[in-house]
């Protein structure tokens, strides 16, 4: 199958290992990757920071550059999200149909990456091995958009040497929330403690997601405690294996 | 100035104190965080009572198509909502109760206030009602002489402690035991000195406090959960018997309801009386529910009165999106879910309405420039939208009023923020690929203010973020970069 | 302005909103159980109204007509006066009851003890009961004030679910759906039985 990577703004620019272990994964599984190199970003910011307009030629873009993409796919549950439950919105707010429909018809093929693993490849087991205590996060968007439900667990559970560890109060959100974590500072801090106090009672070495941004609020609450457990993205222990610590092979 | 004509769909006059906060949502939650005493009351209340729902809920095996039912009902209903509640005026009126309709709070409150004047009492017994705290009907009638007196054992506990309500289920949900004592204590004329902070025994002083209020009142106040166009029969769902105290005991009784409460059928509250107290309360029915219409001749009141409120509701009806805010029940599920509220509390929010419903409500109805940092007082993270009985969606809509926010910003002309300079070069410098690809590149400016892998400051106002969070140190080539180099290389 | 044109102003800035962007009213889809696996009587719902009523402090007593009366005894037991509505079966009706003639006023009903009264209908997936002011249930003020409630249910009144139990009642007559003693959850969110209404609810299930 020919896959395009929808990489993400977040994850192009600060955090590319993300995408690179999602590329190294799919091709270990036998499939052909590509990165439309015109991609951008998908407007998710613009659009819950009440930036329609401005978010509306970024939705164009968007299903501009994927309009040809037999498949595609992104390490980011909220930017699926986006794609799947608002470009069309957005493009039907501002009187553009036919957009919506472009959006709409692109949205239709764009798989975050878990669900792509489990519902499209048919998958859980994908050849990983990581061996460390691993506590995963699912975000609200994997959760409550998508709802993923456990597949990104059931992928978790079949990699070899690695130690499951439930997090307490999961289905509860860190405190993320795009610019709320700015403009509503106090309050999205005060959700970020209580998720790293049971990111830490479960004592993983690792916390994991399948989304880059709200990895980012928690790994940076966690480095700021200079507390025991790190940030990954689910893509990168899924593309761990003994011979690749989590990088491309190639 | 636009001129406002007649049947121009109204918002709620700024006047309404009830709807209108002093501070804007952040720094009234900053208050709120810094209180631990208040967190731990809301952390333990709102954890009790969301086990309780989840386990009523998950006793229904046929949840999901009550919800789609409850939705579908309430979406029928606006859009024929006129016609709906001229068949419910005309059944009311034809068993015997009189129909007055008010465009806002202060018309309400003057019909209220004369109908108490003219059965010629000084006081009123009142049954939890949200429209009647909208419009702040209590200091509408003290100004007019007449005292109004809160049963629901959570309003008594607000309006002894001189508080304002929290929640819209329970007003006091910030109130522990002993605080409460501590109000009825005080409070309290010839209260037991030695009254203990058991919940029973607090619950059992508030009866003793209020029998003789019941026994004597000449007029209650009411609202109403459910109107039934059909039939004329209007509903109250309660626990304690206060209630149904009111609806039977005095002579006069005057219900307040927001026009949104009808429902066109009786068969429709099937569906309503099975979605209300499993969400509200987890119970798999409440204690007491009250239906009457019109009079009942040598049984409850022999005067009622029905006041229909608009108060901002055709404002919101006028908005199609936010529209569907008006489906809702006032369960409070949303409020216990919502991991902001859980944190804050209601009086952040600085209206009657607080939580998820309150932060799209509460805009809807005042316009949203009168309340204009509700609206992003969520991370949008959807735990409302699971919970909600009648299915609003609630992210999306706080999504569209974060939209007609900025957008009325724009077209009044205001200055525009920062921000949106800022969100005008993003998306501008994002939908031009090569532009983008420097940008990404120039973030790697930020290895330099980076030790050991991460960023811990940076001016405003990112220093929001640095504050309680590091930030990551750019990586030394973005992803387009890794690619790009890779492809060459291979 | 006049009270008049406050209805006329309302209806039309209700008739603009919509006319905005109209929309048909779609047909709910009523996708839900309607009626339960069981029918009225069935020993299952009677069970089962009987654990749930329980469940929320209600105290249930079986009986059969010929166990009735000293059931409804026991039911009274320790109570001094006891009031019944008008029209309730003259067997039931205990020697010393006081029969309610609509006169007693909210604080002559204070005195009262006790008040016996039949049902419209019950559900037992909710566990709730009826009364509707008929004759043999009294006007609203007498299950109210008393402290103890005692409430005949009859077999053959126990239906399934909510939607059926609402079919069987009369929206014109004043109801009164009772699930349990009254309560409050408004301290901490814990439950408490027994606020402002009859503090004891005993419901006597009464089988054919
Ligand atoms: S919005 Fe939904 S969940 Fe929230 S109070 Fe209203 S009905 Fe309940």
């Amino acid at each position: 199958m020919r896959i395009a990577l929808f990489i993400t703004c977040l994850s192009d620019a600060l955090f590319p290992r993300a995408g690179q272990a999602t590329t190294a994964l799919l091709e270990r599984l036998g499939h052909e990757v590509v990165f439309p190199p015109a991609q951008t970003c998908c407007g998710q910011m613009h659009i819950n920071t009440g930036y329609q307009r401005e978010a509306l030629r970024l939705v164009e873009h968007h299903a501009d550059v994927f309009a040809d993409a037999d498949v595609i796919v992104a390490p980011s549950a909220s930017c699926v999200g986006s794609v799947r439950h608002q470009h069309a919105t957005v493009a039907r707010r501002f009187g553009r149909p036919e957009l919506a429909d472009r959006s709409a018809a692109v949205a239709a093929k764009t798989y975050e990456l878990c669900e792509f693993l489990v519902d499209v490849l048919g998958v859980t087991d994908v050849g990983a091995y990581f061996p460390h205590r691993v506590t995963y996060h699912p975000t609200c968007h994997s959760l409550r958009l998508l709802r993923v439900d456990d597949k990104p667990l059931r992928l978790l559970r079949q990699v070899r040497g690695l130690d499951l560890k439930q997090l307490p109060d999961a289905d509860q959100c860190c405190g993320f929330g795009g610019t709320f974590a700015l403009k509503n500072a106090e309050t999205s801090s005060a959700m970020l403690a209580d998720k790293m106090a049971n990111v830490l009672s479960t004592r993983a070495e690792v916390l994991t997601a399948a989304d880059a941004s709200c990895l980012m609020h928690i790994g940076g609450g966690l480095t700021r405690l200079s507390a025991g457990s790190r940030t990954l993205h689910i893509a990168e222990i899924l593309a761990a294996t003994d011979t690749a610590d989590g990088r491309p092979t190639r | 100035m636009s001129q406002v004509f007649l049947g121009m769909p109204a918002h709620a006059p700024a006047d309404v104190r009830a709807l209108h906060g002093t501070q804007p949502f952040p720094a009234a939650a900053r208050t709120a965080l810094a209180d631990s005493q208040l967190r731990r009351n809301l952390g333990a209340a709102t954890a009790t009572i969301r086990g309780k729902r989840a386990a009523a809920v998950a006793e229904v095996d046929d949840w999901e198509q009550l919800r789609f039912a409850g939705q579908q009902i309430k979406a029928a209903t606006m859009a024929r909502l006129d016609e709906h509640l001229i068949r419910l005026e005309q059944a009311v009126t034809e068993r015997g109760g009189t129909v007055h309709w008010a465009r806002d709070a202060a018309e309400a409150n003057r019909i209220v206030t004369e109908l108490v004047k003219a059965a010629g009492a000084d006081e009123v017994v009142k049954v939890k009602s949200m429209a009647t705290q909208e419009i702040g009907l209590n200091e509408a009638l003290a100004e007019a002489g007449i005292a109004a007196w809160e049963t629901d054992l959570a309003e008594l506990i607000v309006q002894l402690g001189h508080d304002t309500p929290s929640h819209i289920l329970v007003p006091a949900i910030h109130r522990n035991r002993a605080e409460v004592r501590e109000i009825f204590l005080r409070e309290m004329p010839g209260v037991d000195p030695d009254l203990a902070d058991d919940p029973r025994e607090l619950a059992m002083a508030a009866r003793t406090h209020l029998r003789r209020k019941f026994l004597t009142a000449q007029v209650a106040v009411s609202g109403a959960n459910f109107a039934v166009a059909d039939t004329g029969t209007l509903v109250v769902v309660e626990s304690e018997g206060n209630g149904r105290m009111c609806l039977t005991l005095p002579p006069t009784l005057i219900t307040v309801m927001g026009i949104e409460k009808v429902v066109p059928s009786w068969a429709d509250l099937e569906v309503y009386l099975q979605l209300l107290p499993r969400s509200s309360t987890g119970e798999r029915m409440n204690p007491y529910t009250s239906t009457w219409s019109g009079v009942t001749a040598g049984d409850g009141p022999q005067e009622f009165h029905l006041i229909l409120l608009d108060n901002g509701r055709t404002a919101v009806l006028a908005d199609d999106v936010g529209r569907e805010a008006l489906h809702c029940i006032r369960c409070s599920a949303c409020l216990n879910v919502c991991p902001v509220y859980e944190r804050t509390g209601g009086h952040a929010y600085g209206s009657v309405y607080p939580g998820p419903i309150g932060a799209v409500l509460t805009p809807l109805l005042t316009g949203v420039l009168d309340n204009p940092t509700l609206p992003y007082a969520s991370t949008l993270c959807g735990a409302c939208f699971d919970a909600c009985p009648v299915r609003i969606d609630i992210p999306s809509l706080l999504v569209h009023l974060r939209a007609r926010s900025t957008e009325l910003r724009a077209e009044r002309r205001l200055v525009p923020t920062s921000e949106a300079v800022a969100m005008t070069v993003a998306s501008w410098v994002m939908s031009k690929p090569r532009l983008f690809a420097w940008a990404t590149r120039a973030a790697r400016l930020g290895r330099l203010i980076a030790r050991r892998g991460r960023i811990r400051s940076l001016p405003p106002p990112l220093s929001a973020w640095t504050a309680t969070r590091d930030a990551p140190e750019p990586p030394t080539s973005t992803f387009r970069e890794w690619w790009l180099n890779g492809k060459e290389r291979s | 302005m006049t009270t008049g044109s406050a209805r006329d102003e309302v209806l039309a800035r209700i008739r603009h909103a919509l006319s905005a962007s109209p929309t048909e009213p779609i047909e709910p889809v009523r996708g839900y159980r309607r009626t339960g696996q069981y029918s009225p009587g069935a020993p299952q719902l009677l069970d089962r109204l009987t654990e749930r009523l329980t469940d929320y402090r209600a105290a249930v007593h079986a009986a059969t007509p010929r166990t009735l009366v000293s059931v409804l005894e026991a039911a009274l037991d320790g109570t001094r006066r006891v009031l019944v509505p008008p029209g309730l079966p003259a067997e039931w009706i205990p020697a010393s009851a006081v029969i309610d003639d609509g006169g007693m006023s909210p604080a002559e009903l204070d005195a009262v003890d006790a008040v016996l009264t039949a049902c419209t209908a019950a559900a037992a997936d909710t566990g709730t009961i009826v009364v509707d002011a008929s004759p043999d249930q009294g006007r609203r003020a007498i299950t109210l004030i008393p402290d103890r409630h005692v409430c005949v249910v009859r077999a053959a009144q126990v239906v399934q679910t909510v939607p059926e139990l609402l079919s069987r009642v009369d929206p014109h007559k004043p109801l009164t759906f009772i699930s349990g003693p009254s309560a409050t959850s408004d301290i901490e969110l814990r439950r408490v039985e027994g606020v402002h209404g009859p503090r004891t609810l005993i419901v006597v299930l009464l089988s054919d």
